[in-house]
């Protein structure tokens, strides 16, 4: 017998109404937030930067516009406009003025914004010149990082606009104490501060900023019971009467106090998870090991008679649907990067606990249901898999994968539990793991990540070394010599390792001038009382004040630098079949395929340059003739044909992704150049950085910064995804692929890395379907690999899709760590997508 | 170890096949083949001759020499997903019997280091062939055709004695699993009275308990082109759903046997 209830429980007429009513319309903008923390600010001038931010946190509490949204059984929306969004002007603002008027028809994530709401917006935002983040950070960096950034070698755009979110904190500890707990808790600590101790200003200052925050989260869910309680006085409806009556009764009780119900638990919950992102603009603020947080309410209530498994599983599903009703705008390029209007709230079901038992119950199985039953992006679902793992929780997960949804994400404890205590945790805490937005591991409650750090562009450094340091007509770079001085494959290589090395030093001075911005100009008070060891420390986690500390940047572009350097060391060091200069034309010529004007433009930018310091003026109206002329220009046939021979070339050397033991293990060596230089960089909190590969859904628009490489894959089209083969060059099928995947080291990425698969439906058709899919995963993963995904969905239904955009509204995809609808993306990433290798058949 | 040098003739080693034999599997192709189906979607596999085929407007050669040991290198590559899934090898072609010391011996090297193993064949070869190679054969996916003889030769260029003796010589001897597949092709064998008779014969075999209903599709038409053959059913479609539920039922009233639709 097993000690879980695994059947399908059947979903009420309640969800698909609430999913209707959320997506009934474009999201919108709302300025509520931008007004209030503004009125703070200028109020509080004098007040140390700690006290300002709760002092404006509580500001926005009370006096932002509250809704309870048809027929919600759990309650608390950021914005009265079904999945609208506020604004973070501490952050950064300039990029939403300059994108008002494109920002509702843009491509990637459009957002509705009201004339009014531009005209309160610009009034506010006045206020903030000189005083965002993202000034201060670029004030911290030296002029060749700025350099490297302007010339797309990474881009830390994530933290240097927004928040940093990233974290999972201790819900269980709001759940069982409630928020009268935790200030108890810090006046306690506060009590025990002597005002002769050093750092007395700092730690009270923190104390008394936390305990005002959490104060406010308590008004907060009171002007909820308020206006449920008034709701349920004019309603007509008996039932309704008596859930609003209830709503009232559970935002009465928390998060103040400890949960007394598996409804209240639900509750507080989400207040958690709202107001965590309404404190900052951070994204992949991830519920995490939500089954096990949440069972002791499940379990007490079943027991004692007073839940049933249908209304659990209601409530679950409840706050699946307001998961998705949480959004942010982010600037177009970012929208790109991050497309699909996902906000990366990470949730993990399975795994083991502290001791090392499975810890699989009930929940996990509705956990998995819900996201069938709301067929929804958010959260983003994940399974922990380890030996131990129950196989009907797989077979439940696999059922999942099946219907196309792209969730949940696989993540292999056996990898990841030795990696993380290789970066300092416990053997408990690693056993603790759960998950950050795509594919980041790291314990709750305890650390500070910043695990989403920047994309670094694993493909540029190596344009760095054709071109010996310069682009675009500007020396951006160290010079590591001409290549075609270059004598041997080994002084090649050292030149492509020196390039990474010294723009992985530009990284680190990037991310950390963001870092110390954030510290020093938004520290976060609520979000630091629920992550140890902040409270005993009295400073924030952005000052260092978690137990565990790490900055992940993620490198990208693994497949395409191994199938590069490779092909380079095969065609001209080892057969001599054409020499670096004449792979340097080809690769600035884009293997005479031409160019699109983003290529010209980049090309005559560099030659705009190099006139100017020669002292040349150019007209403005010469420049579009001079883009034109590159577009038109007809090459010699005899250097298209010597292009074309060599992509022939090229074709013909084995790639990575096929399981050719050679090939794989030297991309596992390329991977090192990433991976290691960073592991000797350290953050102003005093941790470590740590690299993940993986590219969100990066790879799309970064691709499309990036020129020609000698793989043959032409400039500005996208470059590989993840830890995964190239599009379309993995030809011998999924164990292929997969088994040239595990033989990177996934365990020095522990930071995570991404591993996608495409399959038809009917590779997972019926029970042998499932038996199979899942034993594909597991092969994986007993050969170490960390991470894997899924999409289903055949080329014809993507094609329609994108043909038809009206009949796949709820087309979801798996994008890269995240669901999306497929609509709601690009047609490049689109296109991508389709054009990912599909196996099975 | 002599059988790893063993040379044979295959046109292709297809990984993550999962419709064919149990669990996770990797099909090595054998080329030659004794009959001419008229609907074969292989019709590379026929001639034992190497063969240049068009595929997609460029020439590709068909057909080449291995040893089992090279075989067995990429075998063996994918036996984390055969532990996992209880998979293994699958011989299939043309007719692996045509190659019958190359056929034995990749078998032999298969469960000598154990792998499973299975063999998709229309057992039309001498019995001492078949007896030799069942000791190194845990699955034999025995495919029959149709029970009437004429009608066989028909449309496959042989009669079909040998081949039904041959199974009943194999299920008797219970040295191996034997499932039956049965290819749907309408105007050949797509009516409910010619299952029944396979499905009878079949539920006659001891130990056989399970058969296959496997649907004529049009995938391989190409090929003929490529081969510069003409395609002799270009009129004929795959069954429909209904009628391949309609069988599977027939199989179900008519026989014990445990029926699935696809490999």
């Amino acid at each position: 017998m097993e000690s879980y209830y695994t059947r399908e429980i059947p979903k009420t007429d309640r969800i698909p109404r609430l999913v209707a009513h959320l997506y009934a319309k474009m999201p919108e903008i709302e300025s509520a937030r931008a007004k209030l923390i503004t009125e703070s600010y200028k109020a509080t001038e004098d007040k140390p930067i700690v006290m300002r931010r709760a002092l404006a946190f509580e500001h926005i509490l009370d006096n932002i516009p509250i809704i309870i949204r048809e027929e919600e059984l759990v309650v608390g929306s950021t914005t009265i406009a079904p999945r609208g969004c506020q604004t973070y002007p501490e952050f950064s603002y300039q990029w939403l003025e300059a994108e008002f008027d494109t920002v509702a028809t843009r491509k990637a994530d459009p957002f509705y914004i009201a004339e009014q709401t531009k005209k309160d917006l610009l009034e506010a935002d006045a206020y903030w010149e000189g005083k965002t983040t993202s000034e201060l950070a670029t004030a911290l960096m030296t002029e060749e990082t700025k350099k490297a950034i302007e010339h797309n070698i990474f881009t830390p755009g994530n933290y240097f606009y927004n928040g940093v979110g990233h974290v999972t904190v201790q819900y269980e500890k709001v759940l069982e104490i409630g928020y009268r707990g935790i200030i108890a808790q810090m006046q306690e600590e506060l009590e025990q501060c002597n005002p002769g101790d050093a750092d007395y200003c700092t730690k009270s200052q923190f104390l008394k900023a936390a305990i005002i925050s959490c104060e406010a989260v308590i008004r907060y869910a009171n002007r909820y019971a308020r206006l449920a309680q008034k709701e349920a006085e004019s309603c007509s409806d008996a039932a309704r009467k008596q859930e609003l009556t209830q709503i009232a009764s559970n935002c009465r009780r928390v998060p103040a106090y400890g949960a007394e119900s598996f409804f209240e638990a639900c509750q507080s919950f989400w207040f958690i998870q709202q107001l965590l992102q309404l404190e900052s603009s951070g994204h992949s603020i991830s519920p995490g090991r939500f089954d096990q947080y949440m069972y002791p309410y499940y379990k007490k209530d079943l027991d004692e008679g007073k839940l049933t498994r249908e209304f659990a599983q209601e409530l679950i599903d409840c706050i699946w649907v307001k998961l998705n009703d949480l959004n942010k705008c982010r600037d177009a390029a970012s929208a790109e990067g991050f497309a699909g209007y996902s906000l990366f709230q990470n949730l993990i079901v399975g795994g083991q606990n502290k001791e090392g038992c499975d810890v699989t119950n009930d929940l996990s199985f509705m956990c998995i249901t819900a996201s069938k039953h709301v067929f929804l992006p958010q959260p983003s679902l994940s399974i922990r898999v380890w030996n131990k793992s129950p196989h009907a929780l797989l077979l439940k997960a696999a059922d999942l994968t099946r219907t196309g949804i792209g969730l949940p994400a696989y993540y292999n404890d056996e990898v990841i539990i030795p990696s993380l205590m290789s970066r300092g945790l416990t053997l408990e805490d690693a056993r603790e793991y759960n998950i950050i937005g795509c594919v980041e591991p790291q314990k709750a409650g305890k650390t500070e990540g910043w695990h989403d750090a920047a994309f670094y562009n694993m493909c540029r450094p190596l344009e760095l070394v054709f071109s010996n340091g310069w682009d675009k007509g500007e020396k951006i770079s160290i010079e590591t010599g001409r290549v075609e001085d270059m004598s041997s494959f080994e002084e090649f290589y050292a030149a492509y390792k020196k390039q990474m090395d010294y723009n992985i030093s530009l990284l680190v001075n990037a991310d950390n001038a963001i870092d110390v911005a954030h510290a020093t100009r938004c520290p976060l008070p609520y979000l630091s009382c629920m992550v140890d060891d902040c409270i005993k420390r009295g400073k924030t986690v952005q000052e260092g004040g978690a137990v565990y500390n790490f900055t992940g940047p993620q490198g990208f572009g693994i497949a395409n630098m191994a199938d590069s350097l490779y092909a380079i060391k095969k065609l001209v060091f080892d057969e001599k079949k054409v020499t670096l200069g004449e792979y340097k034309r080809a690769l600035a010529m884009n293997y005479g395929q031409g160019f699109d004007a983003v290529s010209a433009g980049e090309i005559v930018m560099g030659i705009l340059r190099e006139m100017e310091n020669n002292g040349v003026s150019v007209e403005e109206n010469q420049i579009a003739d001079m883009i034109k002329a590159v577009m038109d220009m007809e090459l010699p046939e005899a250097d298209k044909k010597k292009y074309e021979e060599l992509l022939g070339m090229i074709n013909e050397v084995p790639k990575f992704g096929n399981d050719i033991e050679e090939v794989d293990m030297f991309a596992r060596d390329v991977a090192y150049t990433y991976t290691r230089p960073l592991l000797q960089y350290y953050n102003p909190r005093g941790g470590q950085f740590q690299a993940g590969l993986y590219p969100v859904s990066a790879n799309v628009p970064l691709g499309a910064q990036t020129g020609a490489t000698p793989d043959g894959r032409l400039a500005h089209t996208p470059v590989a995804d993840g830890v995964s083969p190239s599009a379309g060059k993995d030809v011998y099928g999924p164990t292929a692929a997969a088994n040239s995947v595990s033989k990177l080291d996934h365990g020095i990425a522990s930071n995570g890395t991404l591993f996608n698969q495409k399959f038809h439906p009917t590779a997972l058709s019926g029970e042998k379907g499932l038996e199979n899919f899942v034993a594909l995963i597991r092969s994986y993963f007993d050969q170490k690999g960390s991470h894997m995904q899924f999409n289903v969905v055949d080329r014809e239904t993507l094609l329609d899709a994108q043909a038809h955009p009206e009949k796949y509204g709820h087309l979801v995809v798996r994008v890269a760590g995240y669901s999306a609808l497929f609509t709601t993306l690009s047609k490049s990433l689109q296109d991508d997508i389709i054009r990912r290798t599909e196996q099975g058949f | 170890m002599e059988y790893l040098q063993t040379k044979g003739r295959i046109f292709d080693i297809q990984r993550y096949s999962i419709h064919d034999g149990t669990g996770i599997r990797t099909i090595c192709f054998l080329k030659g083949c004794v009959l001419r189906c008229k609907w074969c979607c292989n019709p590379e596999s026929q001639e034992y001759g190497i063969q240049e085929m068009m595929v997609r407007g460029k020439p590709k050669i068909i057909g080449r020499d291995v040893t089992v040991a090279e075989v067995m290198e990429t075998v063996e590559k994918d036996r984390p997903y055969y532990a996992r899934s209880g998979g293994g090898l699958t011989l299939s072609g043309g007719e692996s019997l045509c190659q019958p010391e190359f056929s034995r011996d990749l078998l032999h090297a298969a469960k000598a280091v154990g792998i499973n193993t299975a063999m998709e064949s229309m057992a039309c070869a001498k019995w001492e062939t078949i007896e030799s190679i069942l000791p190194y054969l845990d699955h034999y996916l025995m495919d029959i055709k149709h029970m009437n003889g004429d009608k066989h030769r028909k449309f496959t260029g042989k009669s079909n004695e040998l081949m039904l003796e041959n199974a009943r010589k194999i299920a008797a001897s219970g040295r191996t699993r034997l499932s039956i597949r049965v290819p749907v092709v309408p105007t050949f064998s797509d009516t409910p009275e010619e299952i029944r008779a396979i499905a009878q014969f079949a539920d006659k075999l001891p130990g056989v308990e399970d058969i296959y209903l496997l649907p004529y599709h049009r995938l391989g038409q190409d090929k003929y082109e490529g081969l510069g053959r003409t395609y002799e059913l270009p009129h004929i479609l795959p069954p429909e759903q209904e009628r391949m539920q309609e069988l599977k039922r027939t199989v179900e009233e008519n026989s014990g046997l445990k029926c699935q639709i696809g490999g």
